[in-house]
């Protein structure tokens, strides 16, 4: 059995939906980041959405199929082991869709009916690994071997990491978590302010890691996601942030988007930047903003960056 | 946060008397509050079952009313109406018109599951408030949300093609919403997205809302899953009785 060093080193890389549209900022920095690190990533081949957050209030086994259908291919047509998804709804969602086939004969049966149907092989649980991007560099690169490649350090950068919803709970998903000090906590994840602090920077103590952005309502009840994400603007810019450090696409965009509808609706004004992990650490490697895709975030950290050393 | 229970007694319900006296002994102030005695003659005794068939559902009956949902949750925060272990109380009681007060808000579940992570009955309380407000549609109690209309839309979409694209789910929502897209921050947003765009970028995205991105070979899987929706949609209106519900309609009129 190979160790997670070894058998991430080369993954299949799931970027979903989001990561094609309002996140190709976190895909083209995630590719770029793996590159840099000498890490090897094989798009699932002709894949399709997840569910994301809403077929489940469909019908949850739908979600599972969904899922299941990335992990068949990955499994049996490309013959990977590990799946790697940067996106907290994708993870959250091929997790889930593991624990209910583990789990849930009846979902078993609708996975296997509609596979079947749809004319590709039914995924079984256990076939593969899922994990998330902070998984992925954790376990294959690690901090000691991202302190030796740091070309400009994140030093004098204060960052608040926020991990939103869909990376830790429910904690039932995530059989993995919360098994000592070295593996990831549910309650207080650590695994990005880790990975940033090898890279230079000063993480701050952040109450709100895990709080909600109201990303599953953005649109259909803005006044609230409005709300959620104004307390995590104010509590990151209370405990002296400069930055929220970001690893999912629904959560970066909603805090882009809400950190603007909080100034216009409730005359709330924050100035604390959002960026996604993957940004900073491929800058502290050494890439070029552009190259990680800051020009694509809503939200402009270009005077940032460079009054940081890091353009 | 600790539960304020007060705050589910209604203000019609609390007597609150100025000046009060029983057998000779002087009550007044905080003793003279009481909550009017009411009878309840309408419980509907199916709703907990008719819930608990709707996907989400199912495991509302595992419930000890800890009210460790209510404490954990996030919109609970923002407004203390809303409160997911009284509602599992009133379902499993069978108090719809209790429940029916709150019928308007019950959609705003942001599902972060931050209820389901810390019950310890495992009664998914955030399934059963997406069963809720379904189940309140369904009966033609509230109009859809616009949660559901997301939910749908987006769903459609992945359905149809396999995968979704941002900007033609949003313009669905908005115009089967009937709100216009142009809000002012939505606008701002877009300046923002502009500022810092090279051409190149600004085209492929242009062409990905006019050409949407689709799983090859899809057709199979899309005539897979549409049976299935259908077959839990006939599933649902048979549990919540829905046919007999518009035939009896239909015979008053």
């Amino acid at each position: 059995m190979p160790d997670k060093k070894t058998k991430y080193k080369e993954v299949a890389y799931y970027p979903g939906c989001a990561l094609e549209g309002t996140g190709h900022a976190y895909n083209r920095s995630t590719k770029a980041l793996g590159k840099a690190l000498g890490l090897k990533l094989k798009e699932v081949e002709n894949w399709n959405c997840c569910g994301a957050m809403e077929v489940k209030n469909i019908d949850p086994k739908l979600q599972t199929y969904l899922s299941s259908r990335v992990m068949s291919i990955a499994a049996n047509k490309m013959k990977m082991d590990v799946v790697m998804a940067p996106c907290n709804g994708c993870y959250h969602n091929l997790k889930r869709a593991e624990y209910d086939l583990e789990k849930d004969e009846q979902s078993r049966e609708v996975v296997d009916r509609l596979s079947q149907k749809a004319g590709h092989e039914t995924y079984q649980a256990g076939q593969v690994e899922t994990i998330h991007a902070l998984d992925w560099i954790k376990d294959s690169i690690g901090e000691e071997g991202l302190k030796e490649r740091v070309k400009n350090s994140l030093d004098g950068i204060k960052i608040a990491n926020y991990y939103g919803c869909m990376y830790t709970r429910p904690r039932h998903i995530f059989p993995e978590k919360d098994k000592g000090p070295a593996s990831e906590s549910t309650s207080k994840p650590h695994f990005m302010d880790d990975l940033l602090e090898a890279a230079g920077a000063e993480n701050v103590d952040f109450p709100l890691k895990t709080a909600c952005c109201g990303g599953a309502h953005t649109l259909s009840d803005s006044d609230t996601s409005t709300k959620l994400v104004a307390n995590i603007l104010m509590a990151a810019e209370a405990a002296g942030a400069e930055v929220i450090a970001t690893e999912c696409p629904t959560c970066h965009s909603g805090l882009e988007m809400h950190q603007i509808r909080a100034a216009k609706t409730l005359g709330i004004k924050t100035s604390v930047k959002i960026i996604y992990f993957t940004q900073l650490l491929g800058m502290a490697m050494g890439l070029k903003p552009k190259a990680v895709g800051l020009h694509e975030n809503v939200s402009d950290s270009f005077a940032f960056v460079k009054q940081k050393g890091l353009a | 946060m600790p539960i304020h229970e007060k705050s589910l007694i209604r203000p019609e319900n609390l007597e609150v008397h100025e000046h009060l006296e029983i057998e000779g002994v002087d009550v007044s102030g905080h003793w003279s509050t009481f909550i009017g005695s009411r009878v309840v003659a309408d419980y509907n005794e199916a709703m907990e079952e008719e819930i608990a068939a709707l996907p989400g559902g199912e495991y509302i009956h595992r419930c000890w009313q800890c009210g460790s949902c209510t404490n954990s949750c996030t919109v609970n925060a923002l407004n203390p109406d809303f409160n997911p272990r009284y509602w599992i109380y009133l379902i499993r009681m069978g108090m719809e018109s209790e429940l029916l007060r709150d019928k308007d808000i019950i959609w705003q579940c942001v599902s972060c599951h931050k209820c389901t992570h810390v019950c310890p009955r495992d009664v998914v309380p955030e399934g059963v408030m997406k069963a809720t407000s379904h189940w309140l549609e369904l009966k033609g109690h509230t109009p859809k949300s616009h949660s559901m209309i997301f939910d749908e839309v987006f769903s459609e979409q992945v359905f149809e093609t396999g995968k979704i694209e941002d900007g033609r789910v949003i313009k669905r929502f908005f115009k089967r919403t009937g709100q216009a897209l142009a809000q002012p921050w939505m606008v701002d947003m877009v300046k923002g997205m502009l500022r810092n765009l090279p051409l190149g970028l600004l085209t492929r995205m242009g062409l990905a809302t006019l050409v949407a991105p689709r799983t090859k070979d899809w057709g199979d899987a899309r005539a897979a899953i549409e049976e299935y929706v259908a077959e839990r949609e006939e599933h649902n209106r048979k549990a919540l009785g829905l046919d007999e519900l518009i035939q009896s309609a239909r015979t008053e009129i």
